[in-house]
């Protein structure tokens, strides 16, 4: 019995890999990085051709990260891929408008150096970070890749979890994780059900070019049909999240270039001079989703797949990067003290740490847009005043500027800018 | 193997295999020990580490050790420490125990030599340890000098012994007795013996009188907000642990 390269054998021959990832969008490989980073190996099975992925050309959409979200991707060694294509985000604006009245006299304004940790985000292009997550992933031994297959069933056992994959190939490993989105196969395949709404708006995004620069800042406006963010892109560029009624939005979308750009134009004034669209129009409906567990037996959902919440404030990729950087801590320190990473009790921290912040999150989102997606002139009042005074109080304004770089709550030590 | 000669009270034995079978339920009887494992298996985990110069960032960092884990019931310290490449003699005076053990083992990939078998038998034979795990044990033995210095025996000079146990104070009698046995019902009633209990400096002293060089100890602190259990320098007012070496 005392044989320690029977050990060995054993262990080696049980399982394919310790933690299979479902999904090769964002969180997926960021997860498989931060993991395979922490001496951990991984397998991501993406359903798509990774061509697809990788050849991308502009197409309008962009991410607000958030500064604990870049250092996370710092981190893990995928900010250096990015860098030059960032566009730091100086200052938030937040304003109460009405379309063609113009902004409310009461707005807030966010200054990153109220903080002194720096920037409170940056802006970068959808194509540009999946590259540099794919770059990333290429040059990392511990990480095996298998694109173009679907997972086809999924089963636990006591010590492993096997899944079958769309060719007839089996895999097994200690843990597996769904980061395949809202509608997680992974999530539905272990039983967990989720709970949600649908908001009735629907958000249509593009990028714009103008004439003025930007500053590097932010602008939120608040008008009844749904919130309008103006996002800094590099250059004379940004990006445009718009949400409207579905209806509204449809009828928006089915617009000419030109019926969309006169459209959009009334909306935020012309600070930013002349505007012409930039890449491709999108529409994304607005729903909330939530599981109603993050963790089922050897199963843990990350980002969307646990959380699908309404991008009011860009949250949606920051909360799930929060998963990722909570789930790799989660799973290292268990890992040195000897822990079986897809065992219960290592599960139940994981989610623990996590539900909490995001039913938070998920609630004053939905509130947010509720609170702001009115035009009852009692409620306009209330959250003009409300706004004056986070605006005129420096304390309550470090809070805003701090929760909206993302270092508010229990941060995980890769969003501290620390190693694993 | 011959028949293991007991310090341990036979009372006792028979409570623990009533219990057996439940212990890998995290959230079962031995919910308060899931809940403390982490903490445990920091404290284990680093003054291994320490005391051979192991990197924990590395895959089985324990590779070459060899380590008893003394009462080890279902294997809540034996797995982890077969994981991290120590070569595991479990020891578990409770026979109920072992099968238990045995089979949670086997199915996790691990090999762990688990044995019906007392510190004092494993003495007896001349068996000696890199690593000796000697946790929540001391409390629930006839004459703790006696086992100590078994304990003792077992450990090979320039290897390390690990001890954690309950402190005797007003609030050890609170947490362990009503709040751990009557109040949240985590153990059953009559699993500890307050006047068993055992304070730090005696602790100390009985394990220097035992030959053991004491090196290091810290407390167990549960925090009801959180749900946590952490170490402390300071608080060792109800669980604690103890690290001492036998100088190589």
């Amino acid at each position: 019995m005392d044989n320690p390269a029977r050990a060995r054998i054993l262990q080696g021959m049980t399982k394919d890999t310790e933690i299979l990832i479902v999904g090769g969008g964002l969180n997926g490989p960021a997860l498989a990085l931060a993991l395979a980073r922490a001496g951990h190996r991984v397998t991501v099975i993406d359903a798509m051709p990774e061509t697809t992925r990788k050849d991308a050309g502009f197409d309008g959409r962009a991410y607000a990260l958030a500064l604990a979200s870049q250092r996370l991707l710092a981190a893990i060694g995928v900010w250096s891929r990015v860098a030059d294509h960032a566009q730091p985000i100086l200052e938030i604006k937040v304003t109460d408008g009405h379309a063609g009245a113009g902004p409310s006299p009461f707005f807030m304004h966010f200054h990153h150096a109220e903080i002194e940790e720096g920037p409170m985000g940056f802006m970068v292009e959808d194509r540009f970070l999946r590259r540099a997550l794919l770059d990333a992933m290429d040059d990392h031994p511990a990480i095996t890749r298998i694109n173009g297959r679907s997972v086809i069933a999924q089963e636990t056992t006591d010590a492993a979890t096997t899944v079958t994959l769309d060719d007839g190939s089996t895999l097994s490993a200690d843990l597996l994780v769904g980061c395949d989105g809202r509608t997680s196969g992974t999530a539905r395949r272990a039983g967990i059900r989720r709970a949600g709404w649908d908001y009735g708006q629907t958000a249509l995004v593009c990028a714009i070019e103008h004439d003025k620069p930007h500053h590097g800042i932010a602008h939120q406006f608040f008008m009844p049909p749904g919130p309008l963010a103006i996002l800094p892109l590099p250059g004379n560029q940004s990006s445009i999240v718009w949400s409207e009624r579905t209806a509204m939005a449809a009828r928006i979308h089915a617009l000419d270039d030109a019926g969309y750009l006169a459209a959009l134009r009334p909306r935020f004034g012309d600070f930013l001079g002349n505007i012409r669209l930039a890449g491709k129009r999108w529409t994304y409906p607005l729903n909330l989703t939530v599981a109603t567990s993050f963790i089922a037996d050897r199963v843990a959902l990350v980002g969307d797949a646990a959380h699908g919440m309404h991008p009011i404030a860009g949250q949606g990729l920051n909360a799930g990067l929060r998963d990722v950087a909570a789930l790799a801590e989660t799973l290292t320190l268990a890992a040195r003290r000897g822990e079986d990473i897809g065992a219960a009790p290592v599960l139940d921290r994981y989610q623990q740490w996590r539900r909490f912040d995001t039913a938070t999150l998920v609630a004053a989102t939905d509130a947010f847009n509720r609170l702001f997606s009115n035009d009852n002139p009692l409620l306009r009042v209330g959250r003009d005043l409300g706004m004056g005074l986070i605006n005129a109080i420096p304390a309550l304004r470090r809070t805003f500027v701090r929760e909206a770089a993302g270092l508010t709550g229990d941060l995980p030590r890769l969003m501290r800018g620390r190693p694993l | 193997m011959q028949a293991p000669q007991f310090t341990v009270d036979p009372a006792e034995v028979a409570k623990f295999e009533a219990m057996a079978a439940e212990w890998w339920d995290p959230h079962g009887k031995f919910k308060p020990l899931h809940m403390l494992n982490p903490c445990r298996l920091d404290y284990i985990t680093t003054q291994i580490a320490g005391e051979f110069s192991r990197d924990l960032s590395q895959p089985r960092p324990f590779e070459g050790l060899r380590l008893l884990d003394i009462g080890c019931g279902g294997g809540l310290l034996s797995e982890p420490m077969a994981r991290l490449g120590a070569q595991v003699v479990g020891a578990d005076a409770a026979e109920g125990n072992l099968p238990v053990a045995r089979i949670h083992a086997e199915r996790s990939g691990l090999v762990i030599d688990y044995r019906h078998t007392t510190a004092e038998a494993l003495a007896e034979a001349g068996e000696t340890f890199d690593v000796v795990l000697n946790m929540e044990v001391v409390e629930h033995v006839a004459d703790p000098l006696a086992y100590l210095t078994a304990c003792r025996q077992l450990v090979r000079p320039g290897g390390v012994h690990l001890c954690s146990t309950i402190n005797r104070t007003a609030k050890s009698f609170a947490a362990a007795i009503v709040g751990a046995e009557y109040v949240m019902r985590w153990l059953p009633r009559g699993t500890h013996d307050w006047s068993k209990f055992i304070t730090p400096d005696e602790l100390y002293d009985l394990l220097r009188r035992a030959g053991f060089e004491p090196v290091d100890r810290k407390g167990f602190v549960f925090n009801p907000i959180s749900w946590q259990w952490r170490l402390s320098d300071r608080d060792l007012s109800v669980n604690y642990v103890t690290a001492s070496v036998v100088p190589g």
